[in-house]
């Protein structure tokens, strides 16, 4: 479904309609994943993917306060951030299984999705890899009088990375408009967080003397809250900003991670869904403030059930690019390089 | 003999090393319990504890700088990279200061660490993930560069590294960890710069590294169907590199292709092409052929990815027309 943008500001959501499109667009990062998993599971996906289930209020949250002039960069487990940001459900299974109409031409699967055309400046195989990006993006933004926001997002896991260290000391010399956004899901890979990060992460970003704030991220009215009060200012060149969001992921590392009580317990799995799960906690909240009944909460979880359905349905019987594509797009200004 | 997989193969020689020579310790992102993504390690970190076997954060420049630092001070660090496509993260680590220590100290100075790292594509793993990288490590004077083609090499090519007293850099096939080969029991190394013919002919010569060996193989198969003999060259390290069993393989059969995953420019099939015209010219009746990755950053969608690598049938077509007289390359 398109979304409307005609309505979107970049200050807090208060309004029953931000509310329920902020619901719903959680709604569809979860059944984006869960035909994607399906995908994996049924052998129908090249590849492996990375699921953002979980980790929803985290993107929603942030991506609703800003607009499409906004860019972010993404990661591995970009799917989340792409819906948030204003992707559609077939451009984006196309792109997973490689075909013609992705977003990408199927070139970039998963780990390389990018929209343009919402300010998406693409997921990213490389751990960390986009740190540089969005902040040369703040950086042209100063540059040239522009009032876009970057956003950064990134895992518990890239703050291992040095280049962080490095943008970050840049972004606060000069003032960038660039928010980093440390989705902290307690683990990367098979690995602890607490194992590979000395210190406190956000002790990190003050030490450069930047501002640094933590919030729940499975609370997406919270994170709502925080994102457009910093993205207001950061327009106003009072950034960049730190943000730590501690959140979860559900499955895997990626979804071949199938058996991993070795580094994670399923008690400790089964909690956070239980008691801390973003979507079923905030539709509690819709219902309880009067906005939606349950009834209008399984009509929306429905609908966007079957859209994710019917894009799959389409994806998978759309073509894959032409074998002469695959020269194409290595060079701008070149049609084809080996030709 | 017994058969293992070249992931088991890579196992046993690390610990047969670790047992050996207790300078020899392991680094690396998700090394320990997870003994890494492709299950590679599993067992070391329960057999030799963590102390021999360390999780790192995901600090490529720094867990290799680390990897330097202990070699150039009496240790024998076993690095671990998880993917080559990291490689371009530690680039100053691996070529300014590991390739270079022995020399700049004028011999004072060496580095024993091995890098472990792969190559290869058609796993669908896209542009940063599938990436063959090792020319640009040859490049560099001072690495040493190793090519498993089967778990019999990974294993003595192992061995062989961690005993080296130079940096060395070995690439394995990420779609070859559960490839089983015959490997024996006993403890073996495989000398550096010792090529392996791995089939003798006398019309076209194939030279493959790491899987391309077996693309040459089945190519040399289907041509000894059609009456054209192929002997087929395993080199196992490309620096050093054992020029003189491909220049008398070339010398007898007059002709040459060279397979290798990277990308065809500027990479290691220009290189040997280069170095078997220079010094086998006047027994050549063709152009040596250079088969690598096609020029164009791995895509994703399986449709165009299986394009850009060398496939058997590729290889066939280009030999029939070598041995058939065609000139492929004359304007
Ligand atoms: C530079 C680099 N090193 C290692 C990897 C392999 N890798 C992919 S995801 C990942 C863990 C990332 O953890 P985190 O940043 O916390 O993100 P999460 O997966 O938890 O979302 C690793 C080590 C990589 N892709 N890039
Ligand atoms: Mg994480």
């Amino acid at each position: 479904m398109a979304q409307s943008k005609t309505t979107k500001t970049t200050k807090t959501k208060t309004n029953s309609e931000d509310y329920l499109r902020m619901y719903r667009q959680m709604v569809r990062i979860r059944a984006f994943e869960d035909q994607a998993n399906q995908l994996y599971l049924s052998a129908k996906m090249p590849g492996l993917t990375h699921m953002y289930s979980g980790q929803e209020a985290v993107a929603v949250g942030i991506c609703e306060a800003l607009n499409d002039d906004d860019r972010i960069t993404s990661t591995h487990r970009g799917h989340g951030h792409c819906v948030a940001k204003g992707a559609e459900f077939k451009e984006m299974f196309c792109e997973l299984l490689g075909k013609a109409e992705g977003y990408c031409r199927g070139k970039g699967g998963s780990m390389h999705i990018a929209d343009q055309s919402h300010g998406n400046l693409g997921a990213n195989a490389i751990v960390g890899g986009s740190m540089g990006i969005a902040t040369g993006s703040a950086l042209r933004a100063k540059l040239q009088g522009s009032k876009d926001v970057s956003v950064c997002f990134f895992g518990d896991g890239a703050t291992a990375q040095g280049l962080w260290y490095e943008v970050m000391n840049m972004a606060a010399l000069w003032k960038l408009p660039v928010i980093y956004a440390c989705e902290n899901n307690g683990y990367s890979e098979y690995t602890r967080t607490d194992e590979i990060a000395a210190g406190s992460i956000l002790d990190r970003a003050k030490a450069f003397g930047i501002e640094s704030f933590e919030v729940d991220g499975q609370d997406v009215l919270a994170v709502n809250e925080l994102s457009a009060k910093l993205v207001e200012r950061a327009r106003k060149g009072e950034g960049p900003f730190f943000i730590e969001l501690k959140t979860y992921r559900y499955h895997g590392h990626h979804v071949g991670d199938i058996n991993r009580d070795y580094y994670r317990s399923k008690d400790e799995e089964a909690e956070w869904k239980k008691v801390r799960d973003p979507i079923t906690n905030f539709g509690k909240w819709l219902e309880s403030e009067g906005i939606a009944s349950a009834d209008e909460l399984v009509a929306i979880n429905d609908e966007v059930a079957a859209d994710a359905e019917a894009a799959v349905k389409y994806a998978l019987d759309a073509p894959y690019p032409p074998g002469e594509e695959v020269d194409m797009h290595v060079y701008k200004g070149i049609e084809h390089a080996l030709a | 003999m017994r058969e293992i997989t070249l992931s088991k193969a890579v196992n046993e020689a690390l610990a047969e090393e670790m047992r050996r020579d207790e300078t020899v310790f392991i680094l690396g992102e998700d090394v320990a319990e997870a003994g890494t993504p492709f299950k590679v390690l599993s067992g070391l970190v329960e057999e030799f504890g963590t102390d021999r076997v360390l999780d790192t954060p995901i600090s490529e420049p720094g867990f290799v700088g680390i990897g330097v630092g202990a070699a150039l001070t009496g240790a024998r660090p076993v690095v671990d990279l998880m993917f080559g496509d990291f490689l371009f993260l530690v680039m100053d680590q691996l070529c300014n200061q590991a390739a270079k220590a022995y020399y700049m100290s004028g011999g004072k100075l060496n580095v024993p660490m091995v890098l472990r790292t792969n190559l290869g594509a058609t796993r669908r793993s896209a542009a940063q993930h599938s990436q063959s990288l090792h020319a640009l490590v040859a490049h560099i004077p001072g690495l040493k560069v190793a090519m498993p083609s089967s778990a019999y090499e990974a294993k003595g090519l192992m061995k062989t590294a961690i005993r080296d007293d130079n940096p060395v850099v070995i690439f394995e096939d990420k779609l070859m960890y559960q490839d089983k080969a015959p490997v024996p029991e006993e403890e073996y190394l495989i000398p550096f710069g010792e090529a392996n013919v791995k089939r003798e002919g006398s019309d076209i010569t194939l030279i493959g590294t790491s899987s391309m060996v077996q693309v040459a193989e089945k190519a040399a198969e289907i041509l000894a169907g059609e009456g054209i003999s192929a002997e087929v060259i395993d080199p196992r390290t490309i620096v050093p590199l054992d020029e003189k069993t491909l220049i008398e393989s070339v010398k007898k059969t007059s002709r040459a292709i060279v397979i290798d995953e990277g990308h065809q420019s500027y990479g290691i099939t220009g290189e040997i092409a280069s170095r078997l015209n220079e010094k086998a010219f006047y027994h050549l009746d063709a152009p040596v052929l250079r088969m690598g990755a096609m020029d164009v950053p791995v895509p994703f969608s399986p449709a165009l990815e299986d394009l850009t690598v060398p496939t058997p049938e590729r290889v066939v077509e280009a030999a029939r027309k070598l041995v058939s007289g065609e000139l492929i390359h004359a304007a």
